[in-house]
């Protein structure tokens, strides 16, 4: 198997301190990583360095074997909602088609074909009955199921999801991870979540981050101990520094 | 109505009229992008920044429109730049080319001989002065805002709303970040003539800002604004004529009063509707 993304002993410090050191890790087709860690344990810093919205202070980061500049336009990314403003005047339908962008023909509006795609998406996600609707109304689940659309919009190969669940209540969250289940038959995906006990039942692989990685098969993982598991874990990093 | 017949009879009335209505198209347009991006610190910054080209431009006898125009772009090339390199400075750095910008006006124009009447048009606007020049030279920065937005519609409704995805896609967001000042940089000069530079900032966001309470979607808020504006500059146009006021204080005092108004009124529903339900 051949990693679609490809993380070699990746170190990032922003500001003097060491936010992420060497990392190394490969992302394989089909997988469906989970990324859990502590808060500030870097994993917004290591989705940003993928997606090449930021560069390494040291190591190398490639997307489908080419720099993430280029590799990310097969990427579909969903950020944490606090990125924009809720206030902003747009339809759920304008925000799904933004996913076209890089695609669709630059000058004026979308083609019927972006519109198609837009719309399927809408449908994948079941937001295709608020298309309409403006973000400003919406609940945190159907924004974040707007925002899933619009990645999809894109047609992307690997999708990346940023705490898709962060804010949302429980029975909506496990709706969410269903959801992205059955996309991960067609696509790769990585979701960052700051809850391994739950994301566990779903994701084929979990990525430990503190500063330092550490993986594990969901496999290895047993349902009680996952907790403890994790807790052990943040102490033994603690112990290291 | 006294107003109505005297369109009629005199030319620089009905000017004044398509003067109001053509300002209105380019500040309906980009004052909902300074709205929706709340950058009207920003606009402010490129519109006071303007009357150091005019006064360089009126000491070298030149026309200063043609000053106005080039050191409105250079202002928002500026701002635009000092806002992505140093965004905890921003505010100070705006600030400064405010002032900056504006004491060069000052110094040159009191540097030129002769009568300096135009320094308070420029400073204030006189609707009723426009010439049949102007009203071309209006129409034509129009067209330009009009050709921009309709040909990147997409982009800038991708940067303003979020410009990190956009940039994800491909999208060149500084690029369309500062396209989109230097037609705020534009839109400031189009508004010189009618309100005046220092009232710019209040026609530029004060329409927008109206329409903003009514629809959801930047499309409707941009025409909902030119209507409002057109309305707007019309009856303060009307207004000032009859009672004898200067033409755009009295313009900014209506957008300014239904402004307000429509506050409190969107506000007032919006709280009735919330508890029926």
């Amino acid at each position: 198997m051949t990693a679609l993304i490809k993380i070699e002993n990746v170190s990032f410090s922003y500001g003097g301190a060491i936010v992420l050191q060497d990392i190394q890790l490969d992302i394989n087709q089909g997988e469906f990583l989970g990324l859990v860690g502590p808060n500030a344990g870097g994993k917004s810093t290591l989705l940003k360095l993928m997606l090449g919205l930021i560069k390494p202070s040291r190591g190398k980061v490639s997307l489908f074997g080419k720099s993430p500049k280029v590799g990310r336009a097969r990427v579909g990314y969903c950020p944490q909602y606090t990125q924009f403003s809720r206030n902003f005047p747009i339809t759920v339908e304008e925000v799904v088609l933004l996913g076209r962008l890089g695609k669709a023909r630059i000058l004026g509006r979308y083609s019927k074909h972006d519109r198609e795609i837009a719309l399927a998406a809408m449908r994948s996600t079941e937001v295709d009955i608020i298309k309409n609707s403006n973000i400003t109304d919406l609940s945190g689940g159907q924004l974040q199921r707007v925002l899933i659309a619009r990645a999809l919009a894109c047609e992307p190969e690997v999708l990346i999801l940023d705490e898709p669940t962060a804010n949302i209540d429980q029975r909506v969250e496990v709706d969410i991870f269903q959801l992205l289940k059955k996309f991960n038959e067609q696509m790769t995906i990585i979701v960052v979540s700051h809850d391994i006990g739950f994301i566990s039942e779903y994701v084929t692989r979990v990525a430990c981050l503190n500063r330092t990685l550490v993986c594990h098969e969901t496999s290895e993982l047993t349902g009680d101990s996952i907790e403890e598991l994790y807790g052990s874990h943040i102490n033994m990093i603690d112990h290291h520094h | 109505m006294e107003f109505l017949s005297a369109i009629s009879e005199q030319s620089f009335l009905c000017y004044a009229l398509v003067a109001g209505l053509l300002a209105s198209i380019g500040c309906g347009i980009v004052g909902t992008y300074v709205v929706v991006r709340n950058i009207g610190y920003l606009a402010g910054g490129i519109a006071h920044a303007v009357l150091g080209g005019m006064g360089i431009a009126y000491f070298l006898g030149q026309p200063p429109i043609g000053g106005a125009i080039i050191t409105a772009l250079l202002a928002a090339l500026l701002i635009g730049w000092v806002s992505m390199k140093w965004q905890q400075t921003e505010d100070s750095l705006i600030g400064a080319l405010w002032a900056v910008g504006m004491a060069v006006g000052i110094i040159f124009i009191s540097k030129t001989p002769g009568y300096n009447a135009d320094l308070m048009s420029y400073l204030f606007g006189n609707i009723l002065l426009v010439s049949k020049a102007d009203l071309m030279l209006m129409a034509g920065l129009d067209l330009v805002i009009l050709l921009c937005v309709g040909l990147f519609y997409k982009q800038f409704q991708a940067v303003t709303f979020d410009e990190e995805f956009a940039r994800l896609r491909g999208v060149h967001a500084e690029f369309y970040y500062l396209l989109l000042l230097c037609l705020v940089a534009l839109t400031v000069v189009l508004l010189i003539r009618v309100v005046g530079l220092i009232l710019v900032i209040a026609l530029l966001t004060l329409p927008a800002a109206i329409a903003r309470q009514y629809f959801g979607t930047l499309f409707k808020i941009m025409c909902l604004a030119i209507i409002v504006g057109g309305a707007l500059t019309i009856s303060g146009l009307a207004i000032s004529y009859q009672q004898d006021l200067p033409s755009g204080a009295t313009i900014i005092l209506v957008a300014g009063a239904v402004f307000f108004i429509s506050t409190v009124v969107t506000n007032f529903l919006r709280t009735v509707i919330a508890r029926r339900q």
